[in-house]
């Protein structure tokens, strides 16, 4: 039941921790790295609020221990702006009122620049199908929506 | 909602593996992706002394085909059978109810493996497989074992799996022929546990009837339901409104859901028989299309 060494990159910097094998891997970002970014809802999966990005995939960090994440990559919300400057999937979910209490907002962030990684130019239904596993109380996600789709148009004007 | 303590063990080896389980026994537990798993500790619901993680076992990470069957390993994350051409191809099945998991950041961590193994009577994995057939691997320190599907799930959230045993693939024949397959469910919302979900598979012959046919039913039992008197009366037939009404009812009446906070049991049954049809219908109409 010992404290074990994990060593993981968070935002890009290495960090060297010991953690009892129970520590959340949610809780260590927040208590253990002092990055309250990532939000702590149900813990159990459902809400979505707590879910970062390891090793490219967007995962609940409720769901997985701190030991697990050893020399693992995990980026979180705090990894998203830029010298201080929101990112511009951020801008657009402040510009689109993608967020009202914001409870639920760092989780969905990450999820849809995973997800937006890996699909570049989604469909309504298929953002619609991503954005199921978070839950926001406060916008009823048209918002959100616009911010993300928002966001997919300047992604292909930049490319082209 | 925190965790009870408990001891942490990471392996790189399948052998290391089956060692530390055969050592903890009863008190051990296999942790992989951990959607159902870190839920119900979280709740303590469940209080293991030890975890196994089997996350660095990356040989049991994989999606092959070989002699006419799906091989697919434990570790496989359920995004990439869902991701998976091959999947896709030979048992398009499965890739029609993986989608139906839980959301997609929870199936980017969760295993195929896993889904059989935590063996809810709703759950997608277990219940495609029991319409498409197909058995898994077991190991343990000191032998291996294959165990055909229809004998695996003995009771809600309960297997055949033996505390010292590790399930560490899963093979899935895979059909020939002029074949349709089908998978539908409802639930209360997007990504919810199935009230009741229905898959099948079926091949026809070049007259359109029914060679061989496998529908399964989830959420109606403490498993799911492998429908077999349905799936003999149909043989030889053709599908028509008369053959879904006669199949709507024996499902009626071989079902028997219990009711809770989400459904009665009679909606349950409702559901049964409604999306039977539909799953059957579906199924054929597609094999019809295929040459």
């Amino acid at each position: 039941m010992g404290v074990h060494q994990v060593k993981l990159t968070i935002n890009g910097k290495t960090v060297v921790e010991g953690v009892e094998s129970r520590t959340l891997l949610s809780d260590f970002i927040r208590d253990g790295c002092g990055l309250t970014g990532t939000h702590v809802g149900c813990e159990h999966g459902v809400c979505g609020s707590c879910t970062v990005i390891v090793d490219g995939a967007a995962v609940r960090s409720c769901l997985m221990f701190a030991v697990q994440a050893d020399g693992l990559e995990i980026e979180t919300v705090e990894g998203l702006s830029q010298n201080g400057e929101l990112g511009p999937l951020q801008k657009n979910f402040k510009e689109c009122h993608g967020l009202q209490c914001g409870f639920c907002t760092p989780g969905i962030l990450m999820s849809a620049t995973d997800y937006l990684s890996k699909h570049p130019e989604p469909t309504t239904r298929e953002l619609k199908e991503m954005l199921s596993g978070h839950l926001c109380r406060c916008t009823g996600y048209d918002g959100i929506l616009k911010a993300i789709q928002k966001t997919v148009e300047e992604n292909k004007e930049t490319i082209s | 909602m925190k965790p009870a303590k408990f001891d942490y063990y990471r392996p790189t080896t399948v052998e290391s593996a089956l060692s530390l389980l055969d050592e903890s026994g009863f008190d051990g537990k296999i942790i992989a992706g951990g959607q159902s798993l870190v839920p119900i500790m979280n709740m303590r619901l469940s209080t293991p002394d030890c975890l196994i993680d089997i996350n660095h076992l990356n040989d049991l990470d994989f999606i092959e085909l070989d002699n006419e069957k799906i091989k697919i390993g434990t570790l496989t994350r359920q995004s990439r059978v869902e991701a998976s051409a091959k999947i896709k191809e030979k048992c398009g099945l499965l890739s029609e109810a993986v989608p139906f998991i839980g959301h997609v950041q929870t199936r980017n961590r969760g295993t195929f493996g896993g889904s059989l193994v935590h063996a809810d009577p709703s759950a997608e994995i277990p219940l495609s497989l029991m319409a498409s057939g197909g058995s898994v691997l077991i190991a343990s320190k000191d032998e291996s074992r294959e165990v055909k599907v229809e004998d695996f799930f003995v009771t809600y959230l309960t297997t055949d799996l033996l505390p010292t045993e590790l399930l560490t693939e899963v093979h899935i024949p895979v059909w020939e022929g002029r074949i349709g397959h089908s998978f539908q469910e409802i639930s209360r919302r997007h990504g919810d546990f199935a009230l009741v979900a229905s898959a099948c598979q079926l091949c026809l012959d070049d007259q359109d009837k029914i060679s061989r046919v496998r529908l399964a039913l989830g959420g109606v039992e403490a498993v799911p339901l492998l429908v077999e008197e349905v799936n003999q009366i149909m043989a030889g037939e053709k599908i028509s409104e008369m053959l879904l009404d006669k199949v709507a009812e024996i499902v009626k009446s071989a079902v028997d859901p219990e009711s809770d906070l989400h459904a009665s049991s009679e909606y349950r049954r409702h559901l049964a028989t409604v999306l039977t049809k539909r799953t059957l219908q579906t199924a054929y109409n597609r094999a019809r299309r295929s040459m």
